[in-house]
């Protein structure tokens, strides 16, 4: 048994690479280790800026040694399929056995692999990683043909056991393995020679490198949570940057600045973005007033000024960061404030599609159909037709421009500050979501019509043009904006027909091919609501399947009749029933439509069944009409029992042609009435 | 080893000259042309290409012209100073020679934090990438790092390593300066003490008007179109120079035309005349020529041809 440490040396590895490719390094290692034999106990990886570390303990010493028996050919087989043969074995023909089979004399090959030393094994696998490695974006360097992520340095690769290590021996593009590893890149680069995996990561500390991500991680969160908490603040919580920080320090240092009385007054998400995506600072609040008072940046060093320069020079930075903010958010105010006619003046310059004109267009066509689409959802016509002539106006502000992210809520701020009502700020905010399956979904009236409108207008204008998405290609987001339209839908309750809708979008869509594409949406979606693909289907095929809400009611409540054990006999009995009158009126070349008659019914199951649906009709027509799919399912669930019953007691066949011709008519009146329902045809099962 | 602070805007400059100039590098001088960054010089682009090794450093003015604030911005301009080294093939030990560099204008490292945050580079125009960092120096950007991968189209074989000082800016913040034109430009104390403000205040408002305001796009707009054809006339010519009867391909020429081009369709851009759509189309245009530009270069001795 040994334990191997891999370790390769680079220049600074950009941190979003860094986890993605630890997991790899481990993966691809092991998988080769394995494959030829060499199996371990366990394994695990490390990243830092500048190296990339594997560590795999309990690695068999040697690769245990094979024998494999393959059968050739006949002796007497045409030469081809011996060579054939020879080359796949990879053998000469004096290697092979002949031995006598039942069908004759005949070949066999036996190939033995002796074991191979873990070394030997290790240095190719790591090589072809190295080679081989699936970075997202890799470079050359130099005059070398080596791609990695940025220059490549040093290799440490060794084979450690109790009686002490050995270097792996091998070389790439002119870097050769070795033993050696570097400390931080100032405060301690000298080289130093590592033994085993414990000594390594104990030297690295000595020498000012944290190896572990969530080590560092960890480090630089408690100590930005002290520092804030220890002056009664808070830090606001931002995994994503706490990643990214821990991946660009080996030796992460905490240090909490001020922010300048001139900039406190900016929104808190101003604050938050511009540090966040310029400096990448954490923000720090005043839980009492909600305001970002102070910063929290990682130095990768201590200084011997504790960091007193370091500081200084952040927060130098950050003031001339925030003076722009602040010089965006005064003259975004004074546009604002006169009624954000400059901003909506300058949409009319910017081409949203060649195809599909300017912005300002777009959202001329956006408010008229939030106007058209505000009574579906509640929401005053004005004030949504309103809401959506301003929603995107911030497009234009200098603040969004900067910090596209912003867009929305800027307006939000800026609608509030013009003085407007409330929901048109809230409308400019939400009309973008739901972006994705789990955003939430605007519920407000106003935000909804928008939003509705805008989703509606993107879709029906590419359909238009026939941009629609292709395989994995969707490059406007149209898959995402069809399951937007369709979660505001149901989670409003909103009750339209969308084909109508499409109509009022932009002209010349394909409405019957664009319900398909949100048919194909809602079937995913449904999907994920344990819907299976049949029920949805068999909901499909009713009428007004456009209006989404009553299509999702009703498969919700065959869902659940499907899963009862009524649901599951009563199926059964209408795949039998219907597959009875399908081979029957085949036969016959007729069809069983006529009324059947209880008069000639002649066993007591024949005349309960009647009885039964003579009840039941009634109330599942009724539950249709009143859309109350439950009801309609329990008064199915009623007719279970007499059409089991019917099935087990009668003979539909009869001899007499009348008492045969009666029930296919009573079979064909079950189907009718279940067709009410769904169409049963297409449920599996 | 203490290192004494600059004192002025041209100390900085001179001792990056000096230390560039002491680890091999050949010093050049501005290239005669408006360009919007020092990669456009010659010098980079085309000396990025083919197998010859080469290391230079210089000075480029750069002009920007919708960056143009009057001169009343803190630190933007329409034109200012890049100091651009490139050296190929990248040598194996740059990232060390660029913190020395750092060194020598006065950074101290025992108290900087110095850090090298990744940025991939892309020049649509030049037809040109590349991967590395910015560096970041107390949180604030000082240098570009870039290992040049591609430029006009070809893959870079050796690697070039680009290195790029924004140079009022570091010059601002290592001798602590807050507004541009308050930075001493020659030594305080000269008899003549000169503050960025004497040199360029003026020429910062003069420019900005006219690039804002003024420029005739009419005329812009044809030097543009002059320009496009004269380089793809230029590298359209034999290779055989009748009068000599030697194999002159006139690389260089044509890339003053694509430089020319590409300077002009800034111009247009700070006049606010071109569409979104447009803008695609024109930084295509200037690509082609910077193709075309390298398709010839690489044909030439300079470029690795066999001569």
């Amino acid at each position: 048994m040994a334990d191997l440490l891999l370790e390769l040396f680079s220049e600074e590895i950009p941190a979003g690479m860094q986890k993605r490719a630890s997991a790899d390094l481990q993966k691809i290692v092991t998988n080769g280790l394995v494959e030829a034999g060499l199996t371990y106990a366990s394994a695990g990886t490390f990243a830092t800026p500048r190296r990339l570390c594997l560590t795999i303990d309990g690695l068999l010493s040697e690769s245990p040694a094979v024998r494999e028996e393959r059968k050739g050919p006949r002796v007497d087989a045409p030469e081809q399929a011996l060579n054939g043969f020879l080359r796949g074995a990879g053998l000469t023909k004096d290697q092979l056995e002949v031995r006598d089979d039942k069908k004759g004399q005949t070949y066999y090959a036996v190939i033995e692999k002796a074991g191979r030393p873990a070394a030997e094994i290790v240095a190719e696998v790591v090589t072809d990683a190295i080679r081989n490695f699936p970075w997202p974006k890799s470079m050359r360097w130099g005059a070398g043909g080596l791609r990695w992520v940025r220059p490549l340095h040093s290799i440490l690769c060794i084979l450690s056991a109790e009686d002490g290590a050995e270097v792996v021996d091998f070389e790439i593009d002119g870097i050769e393995s070795a033993n050696l590893t570097a400390g931080h890149r100032f405060m301690a680069p000298e080289w130093f020679s590592v033994n085993n995996f414990e000594q390594y990561q104990v030297e690295l500390k000595k020498a000012f490198v944290v190896l572990d991500a969530q080590e560092r991680a960890d480090h630089i969160w408690e100590d930005a949570k002290n520092m804030a908490f220890a002056q009664g603040l808070e830090l606001v919580e931002d995994a994503g940057l706490l990643a990214e920080v821990a991946g660009l320090v080996e030796w992460p240092v905490v240090l909490m600045g001020d922010i300048a009385d001139d900039f406190l007054n900016l929104p808190p998400e101003v604050l938050i973005t511009s540090m966040k995506e310029h400096q990448k600072f954490f923000s720090v609040k005043n839980p009492k007033t909600g305001r970002i008072e102070k910063f929290v940046t990682v130095a990768n060093r201590t200084t011997k000024d504790n960091g007193a320069t370091i500081l200084a020079g952040n927060q130098k930075v950050l003031f001339a960061r925030l003076s722009d903010a602040k010089f965006f958010w005064e003259n975004d105010l004074r546009i604002a404030k006169a009624g954000m006619g400059e901003w909506t003046d300058k949409l009319q310059n910017v081409t949203f599609h060649n195809k599909l004109g300017t912005q300002a267009e777009r959202i001329d066509r956006i408010a008229a159909l939030a106007g058209e689409i505000a009574p579906l959802v509640g929401a005053d016509v004005a004030l949504a037709t309103k809401a959506a002539k301003l929603a995107k106006a911030d497009l234009s502000s200098e603040m969004v421009g900067e910090f596209a992210k912003l867009q929305g809520l800027m307006g939000r701020y800026y609608a509030a500050e013009a003085g407007l009502p409330a929901e048109v700020g809230a409308a400019s905010q939400e009309h973008y979501s739901p972006l994705g399956p789990t955003d939430v979904v605007p519920t407000a009236p106003v935000s909804a019509a928008v939003a509705m409108a805008d989703k509606i207008d993107t879709l029906t204008g590419f359909w238009a043009i026939d941009e629609k998405p292709t395989g994995s290609k969707d490059p406007f987001a149209l898959r995402r904006a069809a399951l937007g339209v369709i979660r505001l839908v149901l989670e409003n309750d909103v009750r339209a027909n969308a084909t109508a809708l499409f109509a009022k979008g932009y002209d010349g869509a394909d409405a019957g091919d664009l319900l398909g594409f949100f048919h194909d949406r809602l079937k995913v979606y449904l999907k994920d609501a344990g819907i299976s693909h049949d029920v949805i289907d068999a909901c499909l095929a009713m009428p007004n399947n456009d209006d989404f809400t009553l299509l999702v009611k009703r498969a919700k409540a065959l869902q659940t009749f499907r899963n009862s054990d009524d649901g599951e006999n009563l199926l059964q009995g209408f795949k039998r029933a219907n597959n009875i009158l399908i081979a029957e009126e085949k036969k016959d070349g007729v069809s069983y439509e006529g009324t059947p008659e209880v008069k000639f019914a002649e066993e007591d199951a024949e005349r309960e069944l009647f009885a039964a649906l003579d009840a039941n009709e009634g109330k599942i027509t009724d539950a249709i009409a009143n859309e109350d799919f439950a009801s309609a399912m329990s008064a199915l669930a009623a007719l279970r029992g007499p059409i089991d019953a019917f099935f087990e007691n009668v003979q539909v066949n009869a001899d007499a042609q009348v008492v045969r011709r009666n029930r296919l008519c009573l079979l064909n009146r079950i189907r009718a009435t279940m067709a009410a329902v769904s169409d049963f045809t297409l449920i599996e099962g | 080893m203490t290192i004494t602070k600059p004192t002025c805007f041209q100390e900085i400059i001179l001792r990056l000259q000096n230390y560039w100039a002491e680890h091999g590098c050949a010093i050049m001088q501005p290239y005669d042309m408006e360009v919007g960054a020092g990669t456009f010089h010659p010098a980079t682009t085309l000396r990025a290409l083919g197998s010859k090794p080469w290391a230079a450093a210089y000075v480029q003015p750069s002009r920007r012209p919708t960056d143009g604030r009057y001169g009343e911005n803190p630190n933007r301009l329409q034109h200012y100073y890049q100091y651009q080294v490139l050296i190929k093939p990248s040598p194996p030990q740059l990232q060390e020679l660029y913190l020395g560099s750092l060194e020598a204008i006065g950074i101290d490292m025992e108290l900087h934090d110095i850090r090298f945050v990744e940025d991939d580079w892309e020049s649509p125009t030049l037809g040109a990438w590349g991967l590395g960092w910015e560096v970041w120096c107390d949180g604030m950007e000082v240098s570009q790092f870039t290992y040049f991968q591609q430029v006009g189209g070809h893959d870079c074989k050796p690697v070039s390593g680009e290195l790029t000082y924004g140079l009022e800016r570091l010059a601002m913040y290592v001798l602590g300066v807050d507004h541009v034109m308050d930075m001493p430009f020659n030594a305080p104390g000269s008899a003549i003490e000169l503050k960025y403000r004497d040199v360029f205040q003026q020429t910062e408002q003069e420019y900005s008007r006219w690039n804002f305001d003024i420029a005739d796009t009419d005329t812009l707009l044809q030097h543009f179109k002059d320009a496009e054809a004269e380089c793809e006339r230029i590298l359209a010519a034999p290779h055989d120079d009748p009068k000599t009867g030697k194999k002159i391909i006139m690389a260089h020429p044509a890339y003053d035309q694509c430089i020319k081009a590409s300077h002009l369709f800034n111009l247009l851009d700070a006049r606010g005349v071109i569409s979104v759509t447009e803008r695609q189309a024109y930084i295509g245009r200037v690509r082609n020529l910077a193709k075309a530009c390298a398709d010839a270069f690489v044909q030439t001795e300079a470029g690795g041809a066999a001569a």
